[in-house]
């Protein structure tokens, strides 16, 4: 039995633990606000705001309630447009009403949903964060300028937001209704459950390429979730590494100080990965295990030197580098009963520079025909040490170890560049596919290259020099 | 002014097909098809997914009472396969079950047993095979033989554009019930009601009366509801009426990308002369429309790409031609634009390639060739009224074209690793239904005896605003408040025989029926005021819920008035018919007057190419619209701004990718992208034209749905012209969209090669 709060409502559910959160919200519950656009997460219309305590407080994200696992519902608050309408309109909603941001309206109460996380967000507000709340959310209508002028006037309503207890701010303010003021005792009242589902389920993580690849069969599965474990999540800085947890999702390395300190282009590049609710649900471990060749968080783990933690029902548990985890084409050095447990990787000093780069035909919320990440240490004008991976060039997400040895000890400079390109050309083995033909996927890693050593060393290099 | 449908959506109160309440005993119908493209159907094996339990029945074409036939302006295409699959995702059998659930694993025990034939999905493979959907058509003017000698300058090419998916958010469905005396009542959501009733009666072989088909709203058509919402209600009906059961279908995404049509992919040659003071002298264009696998709307959406072939401007020799070809894709059809946007981009492509040729600005022929008062089209009509230029002056003033092109040039001088570019594009679309019969519209207008009123129409309202157009022609008739108003559902039984709401033209028909009841209504309000007050009629007038006598206010309001008619037993109810007047085409000559007006716009747009990735941003689009004098400001320019966006969309990132086999590769959200929030151009200007409307148009406020999209066009050429900046010698090339895979490959196809000696950087 699932026990979780659906607005006010407190609700039990014995449907199987697989079905999707959209239909026990619109069919078993009577909700039809949440609407149905895709079901693979890549419009935003059934997107919800969950509740959960993260560190002993109460916190919401946006989710697309299609490939949230009613397993993972358990002791949550799942926030629908429905609960977020008061007796009169929020000043979300009347934003978009004023601003002319409903056209259809069908992917409307997307939008409301996901601009209302904003109120509960603990950022300070601003018109590019409160963009950035709806870059899941895909509207046909409006052609977007409409919605983005609600944003603005929302960004501005929010300015004095309580960043301390944004949720009791907004409820004095009318941004929600009062009952969400007793919402995080309600969800405490609600007993924690072993949600392992034995041996022979599926582990879920994030759900957020399971969902998609086999959307029929994980709604009638036994589902062991993963992501609520403690033990799984978190960030933590240990003698010069970085320990994530395999559960860790991209926004909470996105919401951490420390990390985004020692990596200071890492927000910009995991805007790059998927939508704000997908990053709000994808873990660290799901990407690696997906095994898909062209991962964003794999390729960018493959160059800072990613080594897992793995662990088995046992107990026992063992380190694998992530260069070694793949084997062939989605196919891994790992048991099926083996969890990725957390992944390290050691912190880059002042000499070390980390660079992502994607091209995809839509440059968000998109996977890329090829990506590739760089983690170079230059010392005195030498290249010290050098990972370079890329993805959509090979069966398995690849680290282009020749590339790597060919600038290895070299000068920084252009020839030692031009020499390492050429080299790459040899490691890869592109196809043709809906995401790129394989001349043009091997010319874009070749130029992704050039733009790791125009992004990470623009002193050293001008355009024309690596042209 | 607000949309008055604006608060149902923001919070989700807003009704669609799929929220509908269901009737216990509701069962889900899935249309089902077979792993092919084209092939003879040997036999389908149903016993597995009729054993699994929850199965109610799955039905074949055997099971149609009526005709297997859903084709409307050529009857060529089945509802269920019965021995040859025409393309894939054509359903063959449905499913019947008690759960969707079950629907889909039942489909999963479904085999089939074929054999795989020749599969053509390039539209000019199928001409020279002879697959016509109908013959070839041409409209020709002037001397289109003669006029090259006397050209300066002559230039040839190809130019294709893809197709486009809709990508309307919510998907296709319906949902059947049976009632009395052996009828139907359908909600759909569908652009067509009646064209879904009239497909309803004759796969069932019933009358129309007994089909009853209601249309709430739609969560995005843009065409692609106009036609192809037909199979999927008469799927249900078709369920439901041969159970006798509640039958309901609301699509999945990866099922409606695959079994529906979607934009015309064209394949065009085209010839361009010039005098030496650069006017077009000749044109000559023959275009390869890629229709599928069956006629659907391509004839109609074919002589769309013929009216709009010159677009904007004025050529006294045209011969355009233009070939429907028969393909194995699913069955293209009617999207935003209808074959104008196909057309208008193989003009504006020889242009490109005479200015490039030439070392001019496209801008120069552009401004050069504007159609002028007078002009005659190659249709025959004359152009009145003409907006082309006007609309390219105030732009050129509002926006400084020169400015513009000036600080392109600063920033390419200034900046190594980006390029810009920029376009101009003209636009001149046509306004009607090209079949003149269509081109009618009835409302039925009731006034409750509290003062409410209850309007009709055959208006289907799909984001487009056109419930708050009409709400607002009924509340300033009357001079009421907006709130006494409520736009019905669009319902076959209350307003019959109704056009599709498409062609831009739903406003304007719909809207002045709507105008005609009112009045009719007001009149004899009018009339029985005046015996009220003891003065004549044309002294009443009614002002803001007040009648007025010569000018002064009375006892006597909305509510009063409308209470004492009704008891005077006075009608309250009226319906009023609407039919274009002027317009008429005759196909044999390919000359008439096929359109009431034709609206106008210039827009500049800006692009800058990354020229490391080879990505692309949409900088900025600047344009004058001709909305006419605008019914509502905000609903249009919503209609301008989404219509850009679809267009920007169609030009860069939209690619519809089929296999040689016929499979569909881009076939759900994650493989076929369409704009979001951050594609959408950082800065879109939008300034009204000065100008006082049209006399056919409502209220003399100009249809305004599908011009827009067309202004996306321009989006290609800045690209084109941004990578020209620095590749002055690269490959002219028109084949949209410019993605960021052509993109680079424009720049350094070559640059990367794998060869015997290795590799060269």
């Amino acid at each position: 039995m699932v026990t979780f709060l659906l607005n006010d409502l407190q609700v039990e559910s014995d449907a199987p633990t697989g079905t999707v959160a959209l239909d026990v919200i619109r069919y078993a519950n009577g909700l039809p606000g949440t609407k149905i656009g895709c079901r693979e997460g890549d419009c935003g219309a059934c997107t919800v705001l969950v509740g959960e305590f993260r560190d002993g407080r109460l916190e919401y994200r946006s989710m697309t309630s299609c490939l949230l696992a009613l397993a993972s519902l358990h002791g949550k608050h799942v926030v629908t447009v429905e609960g977020l309408s008061l007796p009169g309109l929020s000043p979300v909603q009347h934003a978009m009403i004023e601003a002319h941001g409903t056209q259809c309206g069908f992917c409307t109460p997307g939008f409301v949903v996901s601009l209302s996380g904003c109120c509960l967000s603990r950022q300070a507000m601003t018109p590019e964060l409160a963009v950035r709340a709806i870059d899941g959310n895909i509207c046909r209508c409006t052609g977007y300028k409409s919605i983005e002028r609600a944003a603005h006037t929302i960004a501005v309503r929010l300015k004095d937001k309580d960043l301390a207890d944004p949720l009791a701010w907004s409820v004095a303010q009318g941004f929600l209704p009062d009952w969400f003021l007793g919402i995080a005792d309600r969800l405490r009242a609600i007993p924690t459950i072993a949600q392992d589902a034995g041996i022979s389920a599926t582990h879920l993580g994030g759900g957020t390429d399971l969902y998609v690849q086999r959307h029929d069969g994980m709604t009638r599965a036994a589902i062991s979730p993963l992501a609520d474990s403690g033990e799984l999540r978190g960030i933590r800085m240990e003698g010069g590494q970085c320990v994530i947890g395999g559960a860790a999702v991209v926004t909470d390395l996105l919401e951490s100080p420390a990390l985004l300190k020692r990596l200071p282009r890492l927000e910009s590049q995991l805007l790059l990965v998927s939508s704000t609710p997908i990053r709000n649900m994808g873990t660290l471990a799901g990407n690696f295990v997906n095994a898909s060749p062209i991962g964003d968080l794999t390729a960018l783990f493959l160059a800072l030197g990613g080594v897992l933690s793995l662990r088995s029902p046992a107990g026992n548990t063992r380190e694998l580098p992530l260069d070694q985890f793949y084997t062939a084409y989605k196919t891994l050095s790992k048991s099926a009963e083996e969890v990725v447990r957390s992944v390290r990787f050691q912190l880059p000093d002042a000499a070390t520079q980390i660079g992502f780069e994607k091209v995809s035909k839509r440059t968000y919320l998109d996977i890329a025909s090829v990506n590739s990440a760089a983690r170079i240490e230059v010392v005195d004008g030498v290249i010290r040490s050098a990972r370079i991976s890329a993805g959509g060039v090979a069966p398995i997400p690849l680290l282009l170890r020749r590339t790597m040895e060919a600038l290895v000890g070299r000068l920084l400079e252009p020839a030692t560049v031009s020499a390492a390109l050429a080299i790459a050309q040899e490691e890869i083995a592109p196809i043709d596919d809906a995401r790129g033909s394989a001349e043009y996927k091997r010319l874009l890693l070749h130029q992704l290259l050039i733009a790791h050593f125009l992004t990470l060393f623009p002193e050293h290099f001008t355009p024309e020099q690596l042209a | 002014m607000r949309n008055i449908d604006a608060e149902g959506h923001v919070t989700g109160r807003s009704l669609y097909l799929d929220d509908l309440v269901v009737q216990q005993g509701t069962l889900f119908a899935l249309p089902c098809d077979a792993p092919v493209a084209h092939a003879h159907l040997r036999s389908v094996d149903v016993s597995r997914a009729e054993a699994l339990p929850g199965v109610v029945r799955v039905l074949t074409a055997r099971d149609i009472p009526g005709e297997n036939q859903i084709g409307g302006i050529v009857p060529d295409e089945p509802l269920l396969a019965e021995d040859t699959i025409h393309f894939w995702g054509m359903p063959v059998v449905i499913v019947v079950a008690i759960s969707e659930e079950i629907a889909r694993e039942a489909r999963s025990l479904l085999t089939y047993e074929f054999e795989s034939l020749e599969v053509i999905t390039d539209p000019r493979v199928a001409r020279a095979k002879g697959h016509w959907i109908v013959p070839p058509r041409m409209f020709e003017m002037g001397d289109p033989d003669g006029a090259w000698a006397q050209c300066t300058h002559i230039f040839e090419g190809r130019a294709d554009t893809n197709g486009q998916e809709h990508l309307y958010i919510e998907t296709q469905g319906a949902y059947a019930y049976p009632t009395e005396h052996g009828s139907l009542r359908i909600a759909s959501s569908t652009q067509g009601p009646t064209a879904v009733q009239r497909t309803i009666a004759r796969v069932l072989g019933i009358p129309m009366h007994r089909v009853e088909v209601d249309v709430t709203r739609l969560g995005g058509g843009f065409g692609g509801k106009e036609d192809q919402a037909n199979a999927w209600a008469a799927i249900v009906a078709l369920a439901s009426h041969v159970l006798q059961k509640p039958v309901k279908m609301s699509m999945h995404r990866m099922d409606d990308m695959r079994m529906t049509g979607k934009r015309h992919p064209y394949s065009s040659d085209f010839r361009i002369g010039l005098t030496a003071d650069l006017r077009i002298l000749a044109y000559e264009a023959t275009f390869h429309q890629n229709a599928g696998a069956a006629a659907d709307l391509s004839p109609a959406v074919l002589e769309r790409t013929l009216f709009h072939a010159t677009n904007s401007y004025f050529v006294p020799n045209v011969r355009a031609t233009a070939h429907s070809c028969r393909t194995h894709l699913p069955p293209n059809t009617a999207f935003r634009g209808f074959g104008g946007p196909q057309g208008m981009f193989v003009i504006e492509s020889a242009i490109a390639q005479a200015a490039a040729s030439l070392g001019v600005a496209a801008r120069t022929i552009q401004e050069r060739n504007l159609l002028a008062e007078g002009d005659e089209f190659p249709y025959g009509q004359f152009a009145e009224r003409v907006n082309a230029r006007p609309a390219w002056e105030q732009a050129d003033r509002q926006f400084e074209f020169a400015r513009l092109e000036r600080d392109v040039e600063t920033f390419n001088a200034s900046s190594q690793t980006h390029v810009r570019g920029l376009a101009f594009m003209p636009v001149c679309f046509g306004i009607s239904f090209t079949n003149t019969p269509m081109n009618q519209a009835r409302a039925l207008v009731h006034i409750y005896q509290d003062g409410s009123v209850g309007v009709s129409t055959g208006a289907v309202e799909m984001g487009q605003g056109v419930n708050t157009k009409l709400a607002r022609i009924a509340a300033t008739a009357f001079s009421i408040s907006i709130d006494r108003v409520k736009i019905e559902s669009t319902n076959t039984t209350r307003v019959a025989n109704t056009s599709p709401s498409a062609a831009s033209a739903t406003a304007d028909l719909n809207g002045i029926a709507l105008d005609m009841a009112c009045s009719a209504l007001l009149g004899r309000l009018r009339e029985k005021a005046a015996r009220l007050l003891d003065t004549q009629p044309d002294t009443i007038t009614l002002v803001e819920e007040r009648v007025h006598t010569n000018g002064v206010a009375t006892e006597w309001d909305w509510k009063k008035l409308v209470h004492a008619a009704h008891w005077d037993r006075v009608n309250l109810s009226e319906n009023a018919h609407y039919a274009t007047p002027v317009i008429r085409f005759d196909k044999r000559t390919e000359k008439g007057h096929p359109f009431a007006y034709h609206v106008y716009g210039t827009a500049a747009v800006l692009a800058t190419v990354d020229r490391v990735r080879g990505t692309y941003v949409l900088d900025a689009v600047h344009l004058v619209h001709d909305y006419g004098q605008s019914l509502h400001p905000n609903v249009d320019r919503g209609q301008v701004e989404g219509g850009l966006v679809q267009g920007l969309g169609w030009m860069t990132l939209e690619e519809i990718v089929f296999d040689s086999t016929g499979r569909l590769r881009s076939n759900a959200l994650s493989t076929y992208k369409v704009p979001d929030v951050h594609s959408a151009p950082k800065v879109i200007e939008i300034e009204a034209l000065i100008t006082d409307g049209h006399p056919l148009a409502i209220r003399r406020s100009k249809a305004v749905g599908e011009p827009p999209l067309m202004y996306g066009i321009g989006a290609y050429f800045a690209i084109q012209n941004a990578i020209r900046a620095v590749r002055p010698d690269a490959a002219l090339a028109f084949d949209a969209p410019f993605t960021p895979e052509k993109v680079l490959l424009t720049l350094y196809r070559g640059r990367v090669r794998v060869g015997s000696e290795g590799v060269t950087g």
